[in-house]
């Protein structure tokens, strides 16, 4: 599904993705995990397009992705920050991006299953930030496509929203699709990421199952052996 | 780029400010007219006020809009769209409901006035035509700054420094030179300096055209002399088009470029 090869990417003087291979097959739910800084957010705009690297090769679905953006049509995108324009009602802005997209959506059953026919005429700059990351996930799922990528998608939801999010993340993976999610909230990753990659000072330290991580940190819980990993770096 | 177009078009023909600035016209039209009396008066008039004050605006709406539309055009950068499509779309929208705003807003009152019966309609034209390029120009240059200005204060400073060197420091430096260098032969170098700047070129442009000798200058005679009016019309004409293609050409270059 991807598969990058010695990626660079610079930002100044700050070297935030070096040397990073990874490849990432069809099918699962993969769990990017990092401290703060550890380039995860600049990994995924990477692939998205948005970052352009210094040096490397980027392949999403078999074709470099190298100054095409088509590839995109096959890729869903849950933002970190929902930020809209303000000026715009919901239901305008489930418009416009249906009509950029051009494909098939099932927006309404999206709506209906967040509860957001209340909001649809309001505009998105009055909108609190939990009705916010909803809209954002309307707008990423409602498109049926083989990729999807989530960007610390819990910010910000209640506990009733973040079942149907979840819900929602195991019915796309069911139906065969990959899903790329950074997160912090280790809960989640152990509950629903089949993968493991964890980058460090911008590159891949361990990429493998819940158990394997385990395992090779001599720790019984998914916590503890996520932190066992930060620690050992700054020891050694 | 027709659909973003399309869209931060309805989105800025939704904002008050496009109506506060069609208004503006409007009233200026309809105030110069009434104190005038004359139309080829009214028109000069009218030249004086779009050669500072359409750059000035146009500068301070297009990084504004840049900034305020950060969102948006982060949303758009995910979506299967080609970037240069997103800025150019973009800027087509600011560029063409800012033009949009001028023609009509200055249009109406010289049309009620009577325009279509008057002979200054081509002078009128011109100035419509000229005050297109200048939004184009410096909407397209307040683009770039923004673009290449993460720190929304530096790039609300530096358009506006641009602006304020293209319309006075710029003139002054020009005047400054001239004195100083009387006596080595100046045509060309006032030739170039003019055509480096597309305001004194705006004002050239339309002086050549109204043929006020009065008004010409040292420039404009220099102009009329090499070209002749309607050689130096399609030269300066040329020059607008340049200076708008230009900067357009070096958005979408440094936008292929940029990370989000």
């Amino acid at each position: 599904m991807i598969q990058i090869e010695n990626l660079h990417k610079k930002f100044g003087k700050n070297q935030v993705l070096s040397h990073l291979d990874l490849q990432i097959d069809e099918g699962g739910i993969f769990a990017v995990l990092g401290p703060n800084g550890s380039g995860k957010t600049t990994l995924i705009k990477s692939i998205l397009g948005m970052v352009v690297p210094n040096k490397g090769n980027l392949k999403v679905l078999g074709t470099s992705i190298r100054k095409k953006w088509k590839y995109r049509q096959e890729i869903d995108y849950l933002p970190q920050i929902a930020n809209f324009p303000g000026n715009l009602k919901v239901k305008e802005l489930v418009r416009m991006i249906k009509d950029l997209r051009q494909k098939p959506s099932k927006e309404e059953e999206l709506i209906k299953r967040f509860g957001l026919e209340p909001y649809l005429d309001k505009k998105l700059a009055t909108l609190s930030g939990g009705t916010k990351q909803k809209v954002n996930i309307v707008l990423t799922f409602m498109f049926d496509s083989p990729l999807i990528i989530l960007d610390e998608p819990t910010t910000g939801l209640d506990p009733a929203s973040l079942l149907k999010l979840k819900e929602l993340i195991m019915q796309e993976k069911d139906k065969g699709k990959t899903i790329l999610i950074t997160t912090h909230i280790m809960q989640f990753v152990e509950e629903m990421a089949d993968e493991i990659v964890y980058l460090l000072e911008g590159n891949i330290y361990f990429k493998g199952t819940i158990h394997e991580l385990m395992a090779k940190t001599g720790q019984n819980d998914f916590e503890h052996a996520i932190a066992a990993i930060s620690t050992h770096t700054t020891d050694a | 780029m027709l659909k973003i177009l399309k869209y931060s078009f309805y989105d800025l023909m939704r904002s008050r400010w496009s109506y506060v600035y069609f208004l503006f016209y409007l009233a200026l039209g309809f105030v110069l007219l009434f104190l005038n009396h004359d139309l080829s008066k009214a028109v000069i008039t009218l030249m004086n006020v779009i050669i500072i004050l359409v750059p000035l605006i146009s500068t301070i709406f297009g990084v504004m809009y840049f900034y305020n539309s950060k969102e948006f055009t982060e949303l758009l950068l995910a979506q299967p769209l080609k970037r240069s499509s997103i800025f150019l779309g973009q800027y087509f929208g600011v560029a063409g409901s800012l033009t949009l705003s001028l023609v009509l807003g200055l249009g109406v009152p010289f049309m009620l006035y009577g325009l279509f019966r008057s002979d200054v309609i081509w002078d009128f034209s011109l100035l419509l035509v000229t005050g297109a390029f200048l939004t184009m120009i410096f909407t397209v240059l307040a683009f770039n700054i923004a673009l290449a200005n993460e720190n929304k204060i530096k790039g609300f400073g530096y358009s506006v420094l641009m602006w304020l060197f293209l319309a006075v420091i710029y003139d002054g430096l020009f005047l400054l030179s001239l004195i100083i260098f009387e006596e080595y032969p100046l045509d060309s170098f006032s030739l170039a300096a003019t055509t480096f700047n597309p305001i004194d070129l705006s004002r050239t442009l339309i002086l050549l055209k109204l043929d006020i000798s009065a008004l010409l200058g040292y420039t404009g005679a220099v102009f009329k002399s090499y070209f002749g009016t309607d050689l130096g019309l399609f030269l300066s004409l040329g020059m607008l088009v340049l200076w708008t293609v230009l900067p357009i050409w070096l958005l979408t270059y440094k936008s292929k470029r940029k990370d989000f």
